[in-house]
């Protein structure tokens, strides 16, 4: 049933790229999102049997590769941790699939689109199941890839090639840590097997070995080597500039691999190694603040973006990072927790911003939308059910809320119970930018369904109303106005709602942000249920969980008052005073700069690795190689041998050739001849 | 006396070389014999190739199939013989040579007799390089395979054929004298030119050193290593499609070959005094030659560029003593001999249709010829090193096995995969992506019938490589056991992991993880 499950979406990929015209749009659609309709529900029962039951085993499916000692195999590995990515990789895929027939419509290139998407699924289930570090970095890369395929797949668009390399570059970087991260790996264990790894990592607590010249304590060192890989592909404070450009790509992949599942395989990672990171609490603390300051980091930029992906996208990168903190304090079992909530809700967030740019004919500003809450109500309660579950609305205390109420609590109480600085500096940011999430949250919400209609400004709307051929399959160069065109009115267009293949997987996601938060709480985090459910696939504290459940009043309260605050400080902006925003952003124009162009991540890193390669790059070609190289090289002997004109008629008469060929027989035919004689003389 | 296979595969080209040149007729009709001639010749051989790998015992480190035929006692004799590592290499050139034919089909236009005898002569040589087993016979082999890459830039190659087939020319010969009196110095001493040998042979320490730098100075250039590899960019932006994928594909490995035979049993102790020699050159060519590939304008310069940072990983392999990084070394070798030569036909593809090699012609290719972008995608990717590709097999296990000599040197050419993401796909996106601004791009057809033929199973033994290398890697794994266990003889250096001792516990030493 396992390899059914994964190998599946391969096939059905294989079918549909192949197939590709030959096939047509309705056949490969029908291929790829039945295949992975079928790998859903295979992943329930799975994840009933494992969670609930106590199934766990691997099955070898082939021989990859050996040398001497080093031996990896090709397997599937199931136990709970991998049966809850299971369902969360399935489930929001296979809604994603669905979601893609209305909103990729009118593509002309969908059997590529369907079968990118079964790719990504097929990595990621391959990145999930591994039971050894290569076959995971296989389907890192895979996912990668996919990443990489889906970013730019309007090939056409300038802004969509740059963005697609640039997330599979920043990603090598993380891939660079990763990769050493396994050679030390094998170096200390020999072996890459996770198992393995998992049960004798304690072992070596304390040891050290020689990296860099330097010696060093063993597991921090592959802990930290190992997260640099986790920081590129969960997009983390420092290799994060990837993951909002990727917005470039169609709204359906954002949903699905920027949001639910692929950018969430970094905080897979640690937790599928966390009794590995348990034994290196150096590790672990630098994961807590790295979490954290990328929680922090990303919600501030998040509150001054215009464009709705963009914040969505932030607030995913803003919530990567509680979740890191949470695995950094060892709560590994909460960070898997937020995990599965979070997959609900974003998907749910992402593929209703994917609605509301369908409805508003590709603008993606918010600065042009307003007052669509009548015109696509169904989409305006899928978005507010997101934004409830986001900013995690519930009562306090009595313990009922929507999802993110139970996990992201749950990550802030259990930073805090961990006791130590950095738990509870994670503590502080957590509840700080919780206000944040509320803040930007309904900022959005306000911005795109209430206040007056600013449609009139946007040149997508124009291009509509005026009936012009624009490319409906999306595709239009990038809208960044520095200023935005605010434009009131309609400008005479009127907003469509998506249609039924779009608004069923909203409709599933709304269930899963209202309920999943209920469901899964005990299971996933309950100091004695939790041990019973994860058995021993992560480092389970069930102390920590206990002390968790009862914090404070204080810190249980904490979360909802920072929440509530964002809500009345969005309200007020947004809704009371409309005008204030913009008013505040000039008074405080240096603090909204360094927010608007993102504490400047992207300009620094132009000028520090862009530029300076690309001079590189030239200057030891024209300096280097032909400057130096060949001029004391190959020409300088050219111009011992002769005037280089003569060395040129030498060589056009073919005289070379001749020469070389005399040469080397004489040369033969001298040793042949001679060295007898030499050796029989000695 | 059984078959001799080896002498066969070596004679038969030389002889279907031969009678090419004497084919009576006129220019078309000679032209067309020619190619099917050669076209069979080279499927011939393949189909022995097959044999010979069919018939080979993967599990000893043996030469096999040997045969002798003395010429002049007691030295220079006609002996041949074959280790699981000459197998997998004359396994890649006959494996190449056919696709070599088809690629040259329509592109060659002038001479094509001669064009063709050339290259089953050059097929010749190369297989006599990996097949013999008598020092000088192996020396003639050797430089005599530069003889027809010579002639094939310098006459059917590009503008500038004459300035590039003359660098070769000069950064070979330099090597090769050098090497010559290296090998009379130890047959010499050794009183035998007989590699196997030799191969168990201890030269003295002193002497050791001097005969490894004579044979480094000739192995360095064919790599190449930096900074002899300036030779290289030229010779393939002006050799015709084909000759770059047997440059590329074959030629480049014959240093490689070189220092696995050679440098590495025979002179153990001088390979371990000087690998800091070769690690530094290798880190610094993986990131200077992969920067300069990033500013590159021309297709065929780039992907030059990009395997001389593909065969540092050869080099810091091969001197990573040990079982991963020497098999990662030889699968690098295998696959960079596969995807750049895939790599340079899909540039001969576009060649063909536009006539240039300027990246700044392109852009939207992938809009005419989406099959096309497919085996670009998938090569370019092999090239990044992938997982699931071969690229990524044959770099990560020398890595993997050279972190345990030197962390530093792993750290820096590591750094490789992301100078290689960059510059691939940088490559990838101004050929293939964005929208056509070039007219004639917009002209472009897809995919032929022949060029099919030429991909298609370039993509399949890439893929193949990626997902179950172990069928690659078992021939070689006896004979590099042995070339290991000399180094480890002569003290190769190996990481040792440290655990402190803790409140009531003893320290102890766990040695490096594996050999």
């Amino acid at each position: 049933m396992l390899q059914t499950l994964v190998f599946l979406p391969l096939l059905a990929a294989i079918i549909a790229g192949f197939g590709n015209r030959a096939l047509g749009n309705t056949l490969a659609k029908v291929v790829t999102t039945g295949a992975l309709f079928i790998s859903a529900m295979l992943s329930w029962i799975t994840f009933f049997d494992v969670g609930f039951g106590d199934v766990s085993y691997t099955v070898p499916v082939m021989d990859w590769m050996r040398s001497g000692d080093f031996v990896v195999d090709w397997s599937l590995r199931l136990d709970t941790l991998t049966a809850v990515m299971l369902i969360v990789i399935t489930t929001v895929s296979s809604l994603v699939h669905l979601y893609s027939w209305g909103y990729m419509a009118e593509d002309p290139d969908q059997p590529r689109f369907f079968a990118y998407l079964s790719l990504f699924t097929f990595a990621m289930l391959m990145l999930v199941t591994a039971n050894n570090l290569v076959q995971m970095f296989f389907g890192w890369e895979g996912v990668g890839l996919a990443s990489y395929l889906l970013i730019g797949f309007w090939y056409y668009k300038p802004s969509a090639n740059a963005a697609a390399i640039k997330a599979f570059v920043v990603n090598r970087v993380g891939d660079f840590g990763f990769s050493l991260g396994i050679f030390g790996v094998f170096l200390v264990f020999g072996t890459v097997d996770i198992s393995v790894i998992n049960g004798t990592a304690d072992a070596y607590r304390g040891g050290t070995f020689t990296f860099l010249g330097t010696e060093v304590d063993i597991l921090t060192t592959l802990c930290l080597l190992l997260f640099v890989g986790a920081m590129g592909k969960s997009a983390q404070l420092g290799l994060h500039t990837w993951l909002p450009d990727a917005m470039e790509g169609p709204t359906p992949v954002s949903a699905l691999i920027h949001a639910a599942t692929m950018v969430t395989a970094g905080v897979f990672m640690v937790c599928r190694l966390s009794p590995l990171f348990e034994a290196a609490p150096a590790a672990l603390t630098v994961v807590t603040y790295v979490g954290a300051a990328t929680a922090l980091f990303a919600a501030t930029v998040g509150t001054v973006q215009t464009d709705i992906k963009r914040v969505i996208a932030y607030s995913t990168c803003s919530q990567l990072g509680y979740m890191f903190f949470a695995a950094g304090v060892g709560a590994y079992g909460v960070a898997m927790f937020h995990l599965t909530t979070h997959a609900f809700f974003k998907a749910l967030l992402f593929l209703g911003a994917g609605s509301v740019i369908h409805a508003m004919h590709h603008e993606q500003e918010m600065t042009h939308y307003g007052a669509l809450r009548k015109e696509i109500p169904f989409t305006y309660w899928a978005m507010m059910i997101g934004t409830l579950a986001i900013t995690g609305v519930g009562i306090p205390l009595a313990g009922i809320g929507f999802a993110g109420f139970y996990s992201k609590d749950m990550i802030i109480e259990s930073a805090f119970a961990s006791g130590s600085t950095a738990g509870f500096v994670a503590f502080a940011v957590g509840v700080f930018a919780a206000l944040l999430t509320s803040f930007y949250s309904w900022r959005l919400i306000f911005l795109t369904f209430f206040g007056k209609p600013r449609w009139a400004g946007s040149e997508h709307i124009r291009h509509a109303v005026h009936d012009h051929p624009s490319d409906e399959d999306a595709g239009h160069p990038p809208h960044e106005p520095a200023e935005p065109v605010v434009a009131e009115g309609t400008g005479g267009y009127h907003p469509h709602e998506s249609p039924a293949v779009m608004l069923i997987p909203l409709a599933i996601l709304s269930l899963g942000a209202i309920f999943s938060g209920w469901l899964f709480y005990y299971p996933f985090t309950g100091a004695e249920e939790g041990a019973e459910f994860w058995r021993g696939s992560l480092a389970f504290a069930a102390e920590l969980m206990e002390e968790a459940h009862h914090v404070p009043v204080w810190v249980k309260l904490s979360p909802f008052v920072a929440m509530v605050t964002g809500f009345l400080i969005a309200w007020n902006n947004y809704i009371r005073r409309p005008g204030s925003a913009p008013a505040f952003a000039a008074q405080f124009s240096a603090l909204y700069d360094f927010l608007k162009h993102k504490w400047y991540f992207d300009e620094l890193y132009h000028y520090v690795f862009v530029v300076p390669a690309m001079w590189l790059g030239r200057t030891l070609w024209r300096r280097g190689d032909e400057g130096t190289i060949d001029r004391f090289g190959p020409n300088g002997i050219a111009g011992l041998v002769g005037r280089s004109s003569v060395a040129a008629r030498a060589l056009q008469s073919g005289y070379v050739y001749s020469y070389a060929l005399v040469m080397l027989i004489g040369l033969a035919a001298a040793a042949a001849w001679f060295l007898p004689g030499m050796l029989r003389g000695e | 006396m059984e078959f001799p296979i080896l002498s066969v595969m070596i004679l038969l080209p030389l002889a279907a070389g031969a009678l090419l040149l004497l084919l009576p007729g006129d220019e078309a009709g000679k032209a067309s014999t020619a190619r099917w001639i050669a076209l069979g010749t080279t499927l011939v051989e393949l189909i022995l190739g097959i044999v010979l790998w069919l018939g080979f015992d993967t599990g000893s480190s043996a030469f096999q199939y040997r045969e002798t035929v003395p010429l002049f006692e007691p030295f220079f004799s006609w002996e041949l013989g074959i280790d699981g590592i000459s197998l997998v290499l004359i396994a890649l050139s006959v494996f190449l040579m056919p696709i070599c034919i088809l690629a040259s089909w329509e592109s060659v236009k002038v001479r094509v007799p001669e064009y063709m005898a050339a290259f089953l002569l050059m097929e010749a040589l190369m297989i006599g390089v990996f097949a013999a087993t008598e020092l000088f016979l192996f020396y003639v082999m050797f430089e005599g395979g530069l003889i027809p890459m010579y002639l094939i830039i310098g006459i059917w190659g590009g503008q500038n054929r004459i300035y590039a087939s003359y660098k070769f020319f000069l950064y070979t010969l330099l090597g090769s004298v050098l090497m010559l009196l290296a090998m009379m110095y130890m047959v010499s001493v050794a009183g035998t030119a007989d590699i196997p040998t030799l191969m168990s042979y201890d030269f003295a320490e002193s002497a050791q050193v001097w005969l490894w730098l004579a044979f480094f100075a000739s192995f360095a250039v064919k790599m190449p290593m930096w900074p002899v590899h300036t030779w290289l960019p030229d010779a393939h932006v002006q050799a015709p499609t084909a000759g770059s994928v047997i440059l590329a594909g074959v030629l480049l490995k014959m240093g490689g070959y070189g220092f696995i035979r050679f440098s590495l049993p025979m002179f153990p102790d001088a390979s371990v005094d000087l690998m800091w020699l070769i690690f530094g050159l290798s880190m610094v060519a993986v990131v200077y030659t992969s920067l300069v590939a990033l500013a590159q304008a021309d297709m065929k310069k780039l992907i030059a560029y990009s395997s001389v940072a593909h065969m540092a990983f050869v080099t810091v392999g091969l001197f990573g003593f040990n079982q991963q990084a020497l098999e990662g070394s030889i699968v690098v070798m295998l696959s960079h001999g596969l995807v750049s030569g895939a790599l340079f036909l899909c540039v001969g593809v576009v060649y063909d249709r536009l006539h240039t090699r300027e990246i700044a012609a392109y852009g939207g290719v992938a809009n005419v010829m989406p099959r096309y972008a497919i085996f670009f995608m998938l090569f370019a990717m092999a090239s990044v090193g992938l997982p699931g590709t071969s690229g990524f097999v044959g770099e990560f296990l020398v890595m993997l096995g050279a972190f345990q000599a030197s962390t530093w040197a792993v750290f820096i050419v590591c750094t490789g995969i992301i100078l290689a993401a960059a510059y691939m796909l940088f490559l990838y996106r101004r050929v293939a992506f964005g929208t056509i601004t070039n007219p004639a791009v917009e002209a472009m057809r897809d995919l032929t019938a022949r060029e099919y033929a030429c991909l298609v199973p370039m993509a399949v033994v890439v893929l193949w490589m990626g997902v179950a290398p172990n069928i690659f890697i078992d021939p070689v794994r006896a004979p590099v056991a042995d070339i290991v266990a000399r180094l480890d003889a002569a003290g190769a250096p190996q990481q040792q992991v440290e655990l402190v001792a803790a409140p009531g516990t003893t320290a102890e030493t766990v040695p490096g993880a594996s050999r």
